[in-house]
């Protein structure tokens, strides 16, 4: 997947200034970066949910823009931040619409297959048929990565999805992106605050800044005190910790 | 899944015990002897007012409980309905606006005006609160009822300008009595309405999910949103042109439901449908036996049942709400405290 160009404005405001990068086959990568450095919308627009003003997004060296919509939610996956749902559906009944690009309204046996299969890796099987607004926010969280996983697609994008996840949800969501990386062979892109989350757990960092993508690199590559220093106007310490650079800052 | 199994079962007998009921009830004594002897006077009755008047019945409760059924879920809020938003009080401002341009209308020409304007009327609405993005559940209806007063006023208004009283208090209170062969049968217009909505269940799910959702899913967000509420909306007006308003069935019959089915349109939907349709025809029903042989309007019955299943429904949802808040508070007071 590659991405060429990018510029989005809103108003008179760019948010997305000339963004070039090629997103790693089966890598997790972080976009890290201040409030309003343009992250979440380069995500996205990646992902189809908004329009860019000028440039492309090439997946399999084919605009997005020309994809058509079932065959892309073939490809791609996206979780957003806000999934504020009050219609009272069962754990089963939500994963299920993970295969409506495949199946539609007819679920087949195949479909079933990957429905099960999700629920079981998400470990759901017993909430498998409670209604999802009696369910905690970390189980809720699961249940969406859940309806991905049954979408089956190469690519899985997430927008701060530790967003509202206490430490012990968020480390396990964290872990949790990085099986589906080294187990199940997905490129994994998401969207972190917390930047020791993003060190720790992926292997590519595009770090945005006003709009503009700051560096695209590995992880040792961005997460240098300079580097940091100047992402975020503050002062950075780096300490090594199993080998993963950690920063302190103050 | 057995008991909702039974359930859906013991609602069709309900159906056919009220219908039976339905068609020997009234001023004129019908009895099965009499239509099997084949007494003439009393086969018209039946062929041309009894049967007509239960099948409306049954077309006006299925279709008005899955009109409310879609556009709840579109509009993502328990409270939305055809009453409850401005579909109802713009299919009568079509009929007056059409027997105003084009006085002597046809039944058909009536309809699809009444079609046009409510299917306007229920999109400007729904643009509206997605524009405004309201939060607060409970302010969306309150915006509808707002809307529909608004269009109301400007319906009787019309109607008093131009001496159309008459044709007005047809229009706001919904009446089977004046249903009879021949001047009925736009209602029929809902059942295959309803076919496509039990087709489209699933898109109308993930539509009420939300447009990133949708997209997700490739999903056209705008088409479906835009056919489920066209479908919503053309419901409402055969109704309205036919039997008059009807309130409270879109907005109770779907809650009711959603208690013991959830909101898996696919799943739900024919149990809204015959649901509604037993409580309209018994609705209907009440009317015609508790100040017999006089009739009183359904809109009256459905009215005073539907308003007091709505106030203890809004109260055991508001009670919920404020439970699941408090929950949510506590929870984060957990993970702050530790600090």
């Amino acid at each position: 997947m590659e991405v060429k160009n990018l510029n989005k404005f809103y108003g008179s405001k760019q948010v997305v200034e000339n963004v070039s990068f090629e997103l790693p086959k089966n890598k997790v990568i972080s976009f890290i970066g201040p409030n309003g450095a343009g992250k979440s919308t380069v995500l996205n627009i990646m992902t189809r949910l908004i329009s860019s003003d000028s440039g492309q997004v090439l997946l399999e060296n084919k605009d997005l823009k020309k994809w058509n919509s079932k065959e892309l939610a073939k490809k791609i996956a996206i979780l957003t931040q806000t999934n504020h749902i009050t219609a009272k559906l069962t754990v089963a009944e939500l994963v299920a619409f993970g295969r409506f690009p495949y199946s539609g309204s007819n679920l087949n046996k195949e479909d079933r297959k990957h429905i099960n299969m999700a629920i079981e890796y998400m470990e759901l099987q017993d909430f498998k048929n409670r209604f999802i607004d009696e369910l905690s926010g970390g189980q809720r969280q699961r249940v969406f990565i859940a309806m991905v996983l049954a979408q089956d697609t190469e690519y899985i994008f997430l927008d701060e999805p530790t967003n509202n996840l206490d430490i012990y949800h968020s480390s396990n969501m964290m872990k949790l992106v990085r099986r589906l990386c080294d187990d199940l062979n997905k490129t994994v892109t998401l969207v972190l605050h917390e930047i020791n989350f993003a060190s720790a757990y992926s292997d590519y960092i595009g770090a945005f800044k006003n709009g503009k993508l700051y560096k695209f690199d590995t992880v040792h590559e961005v997460m240098t005190k300079d580097n940091l220093k100047s992402l975020y106007n503050v002062n950075f310490d780096i300490t090594d910790f199993n080998g993963k650079p950690i920063s302190i800052y103050y | 899944m057995k008991k909702n199994y039974l359930f859906t079962v013991s609602i069709i007998v309900a159906i056919l015990i009220l219908s039976a009921v339905s068609i020997f009830v009234g001023a004129f004594d019908v009895s099965l002897s009499g239509i099997l002897s084949g007494d003439y006077k009393q086969l018209i009755i039946l062929l041309n007012s009894r049967l007509p008047r239960v099948f409306a019945a049954l077309c006006v409760g299925s279709g008005m409980s899955v009109a409310g059924l879609i556009m709840q879920n579109l509009c993502m809020n328990k409270f939305v309905s055809p009453t409850t938003g401005a579909t109802i009080s713009s299919a009568q401002l079509g009929i007056v606006i059409s027997m105003l341009m084009l006085p002597g209308a046809s039944l058909a020409t009536r309809s699809t005006f009444s079609f046009i304007f409510s299917i306007l009327g229920t999109w400007l609405f729904v643009w509206f609160i997605q524009k405004i993005q309201i939060k607060d559940v409970v302010m969306v209806p309150l915006i509808g009822i707002m809307f529909n007063s608004v269009i109301g006023g400007l319906v009787s208004y019309i109607a008093y300008e131009n001496d159309l009283t008459q044709i007005l208090s047809n229009l706001l209170v919904g009446d089977f009595s004046l249903i009879l062969a021949g001047r009925y049968e736009i209602v029929f217009l809902i059942l295959p309405l309803l076919i496509i909505s039990f087709i489209y269940s699933n898109y109308f799910n993930i539509v009420g999910m939300g447009e990133n959702f949708s997209n997700n899913l490739g999903v056209n967000y705008k088409f479906i949103m835009f056919l489920g509420l066209s479908i919503t909306a053309i419901i409402t007006a055969s109704v309205v042109v036919t039997v008059g308003t009807i309130s409270y069935i879109g907005l109770i019959i779907p809650n009711i439901v959603s208690m013991y089915k959830g909101d898996k349109i696919r799943k739900s939907l024919l149990d809204v449908a015959l649901f509604g349709a037993m409580f309209v025809l018994l609705c209907d029903l009440i009317g015609r036996i508790v100040i017999r042989p006089f009739e009183l309007p359904i809109e009256l019955i459905s009215g005073i049942i539907g308003s007091v299943i709505f106030i203890v429904m809004l109260f055991a949802r508001l009670n919920h709400g404020r439970r699941l808040n408090k929950k949510g508070v506590s929870h984060a007071k957990k993970i702050i405290s530790p600090k």
